[in-house]
């Protein structure tokens, strides 16, 4: 009888073992993403895991998680174990570095500062345009509903409010108060602020709510993409904000779990002819001419400003903005 | 459990004697004129496919939406196999436990007096009352790598929050009254004269607990751990902010729900979502078989 149990251990154990402890002998690595890029990074492990294999015989699987980019930052910072985070702008990623996940001087790691592709800002509204919307400037019209996520938790919504700020600065001769009352007028017509990107686009396609969604450019046209054009169409303001979405390998992770070959390659991938061009495949804007060129009559022809010539640094947009109290803060009330 | 409530202050307001008319005599005092019968029947039963019947429907038409075959596929992918295994592995070691958890709760409220005993029946309500996001950020303050055990857990390389840990964790955390609940009010009612009968005949407490104590709760105990498993599979809140959201590895089939419904696949989203209902059925329909085979013991057991 015992050694007829003793069988049946020997056999289940390792069974049992094999279905709660996933393979060790790959490595494994975790990319920590924000909203929109679900469909892109799901491409391209699939190509970096192929160009890994025939570089070194090595076979490496990718994990993604994906979320509103300030929420996956404190993830992050929390312990979430990514071996590079992919987010929607630089501040989050400078706030793991101040919890000491990775060095402070991380965006001057890889070239472009540390953005292998770019995106913008522009509309998506209902086909036909019913409500007439054509510029920053009708987004304010009382009775106009727009959907943008919350800035507090989605880096999306952080380039939108930034964009329409621009803009509104510009209209203004550079007068803050006039910005500001613009983007507080703004906000007003905001029913709704989801965590992420990828919520405002559902509750803005599948819910029906909202005459006007704010929103990534590659995200503006995957949506089209699913939903089809006889549903949505974009409208590209006269202005918008050059958003530039960085990656940085995180060293406290790589070091540990000795994944960082692996997980600098997967980066240097993305700047790489093959990753620029999945990046504009799936509407990123790619950093390389030749690509950029090949796929020029996809983008939308508009002025565009950086955060530098408009606010600075990142980090000082970011304290004035949205950390606690800020712009953001005093102008938006929900509710009202 | 929404429904529940509204179908149990439907009847009460059915049962309810208003203040007994005079006219007609021949009408039972707590009885309703038929129209206000007819009508509270109707609101509730209006009230069950509009809340309940419609939506379940919904959720099944939009799974099959694509046919079977599609429907299928969506259940086979790996990435929605990872989240069911990981679902039923997370409720087959939160159930077990929190059964156990339950019986000793029970045992020591309903058998002693002590101090702190009505402190203790109110924590045990407290996963009730709080949020299941505190509930989950609760671990994350706790085990998280700036919480209170984190760097303690990082040197001794123990990954909890944002792996199976963590999700076990907070899913216990929000499980725990179901089956105390349900145990609590039973072992008060029936005392311990029986127990005490065994133990003066010479039984050890554990024969005790084993001969006599276990049959007298049986029926309540495994309702409980129904309860208890229905919530372990369909919790979402708690078990989200713990999860980290890695694809195939710490997505549980509510959370695996709502990555689909985002990447508009609404297909796949609610073929996941159908196979939570159909674990949700199944749990009610062996409490309902339960009630239906053991009326009898049950009415004698339970008094709600």
């Amino acid at each position: 009888m015992p050694s007829r149990f003793l069988k049946v251990l020997g056999i289940a154990a390792p069974l049992l073992l094999a279905a709660v402890i996933p393979a060790q002998a790959q490595t494994t690595l975790l990319n920590v993403s924000y909203d929109p890029t679900r469909e892109f990074y799901a491409d391209l492990n699939k190509a970096f895991a192929t160009k890994w294999k025939a570089d070194t015989g090595e076979t490496v699987q990718l994990r993604q998680s994906h979320g509103g980019s300030g929420r996956q930052a404190r993830s992050v910072i929390d312990g979430l174990e990514a071996d590079v985070v992919t987010l929607a702008l630089a501040p989050d990623i400078d706030a793991i570095a101040e919890a000491g996940r990775l060095p402070r001087d991380w965006q001057k790691r890889l070239p472009e500062n540390s953005a292998p592709y770019t995106s913008t800002i522009v509309f998506v509204v209902r086909k036909g345009n019913p409500k007439g919307i054509k510029d920053w400037g009708d987004l304010v019209r009382p009775g106009l509903q727009v959907i943008t996520p919350n800035p507090k938790t989605s880096g999306g919504a952080r380039w939108n409010f930034l964009a329409a700020w621009g803009y509104a600065l510009d209209n203004a001769g550079g007068d803050e108060a006039k910005a500001r009352e613009f983007v507080a007028q703004l906000f007003k017509n905001v029913p709704v602020l989801d965590s992420g990107a990828r919520g405002s686009t559902v509750t803005f396609v599948q819910r029906n709510l909202g005459d006007v969604l704010l929103a990534w450019e590659n995200e503006a046209f995957l949506a089209i993409e699913e939903m089809g054009k006889d549903k949505l169409e974009i409208v590209v303001p006269s202005v918008s904000i050059l958003a530039e979405p960085p990656v940085a390998v995180v060293d406290q992770v790589v070091d540990r779990r000795g994944t960082r070959k692996a997980a600098e390659a997967y980066l240097n991938f993305l700047y790489s002819p093959e990753g620029q061009e999945l990046a504009a495949k799936h509407y990123f804007r790619p950093r390389s001419p030749e690509v950029a060129q090949r796929y020029a009559e996809r983008y939308p022809r508009l002025a565009m400003f950086t955060i530098d010539q408009k606010f600075g640094t990142w980090t000082e947009a970011q304290a004035k903005f949205f950390n606690d109290g800020g712009v953001f803060d005093q102008i938006y009330v929900p509710g009202r | 459990m929404a429904v529940e409530a509204s179908l149990d202050t439907a009847q009460d307001a059915g049962r309810l004697p208003a203040r007994p008319a005079p006219r007609p005599p021949a009408r039972p005092a707590t009885g309703e004129r038929p129209a206000i019968r007819l009508a509270l029947t109707g609101i509730a039963l209006a009230f069950l496919v509009v809340f309940l019947f419609l939506p379940l429907v919904a959720v099944f038409a939009q799974a099959l939406a694509g046919g079977w075959q599609t429907y299928l596929e969506a259940l086979q992918e790996p990435d929605a196999q990872a989240a069911i295994r990981l679902t039923l592995l997370t409720a087959a070691i939160a159930v077990p436990l929190n059964c156990v958890f339950g019986i000793c709760a029970a045992w020591c409220i309903a058998r002693f007096e002590f101090t702190g005993k009505s402190l203790l029946t109110t924590l045990i309500d407290l996963p009730f009352s709080v949020s299941p996001v505190i509930s989950g950020m609760v671990y994350v303050l706790l085990f998280g790598l700036h919480g209170l055990l984190g760097p303690w857990l990082r040197e001794h390389d123990i990954q909890i929050v944002f792996a199976l840990p963590g999700i076990v964790l907070a899913t216990i955390f929000v499980t725990f009254p179901f089956v105390a609940r349900e145990l609590i009010p039973l072992m008060q009612e029936q005392g311990s004269e029986e127990e005490e009968a065994a133990l003066v005949m010479g039984a050890s407490g554990w024969q005790t607990f084993l001969w006599v104590t276990l049959p007298k709760i049986r029926w309540g105990l495994l309702y409980g751990v129904l309860l208890c498993n229905a919530r372990a599979m369909g919790e979402f809140g708690a078990v989200a902010v713990v999860s980290g959201h890695i694809r195939g590895e710490t997505t549980t089939m509510p959370l695996h729900v709502e990555i689909l419904y985002n990447e508009y696949n609404m297909v796949a989203a609610f073929a996941v979502a159908s196979l939570l209902a159909l674990l949700a059925l199944v749990t009610l329909t062996a409490k309902a078989l339960l009630e239906w085979r053991y009326a009898d013991e049950l009415a004698a057991t339970r008094r709600h």
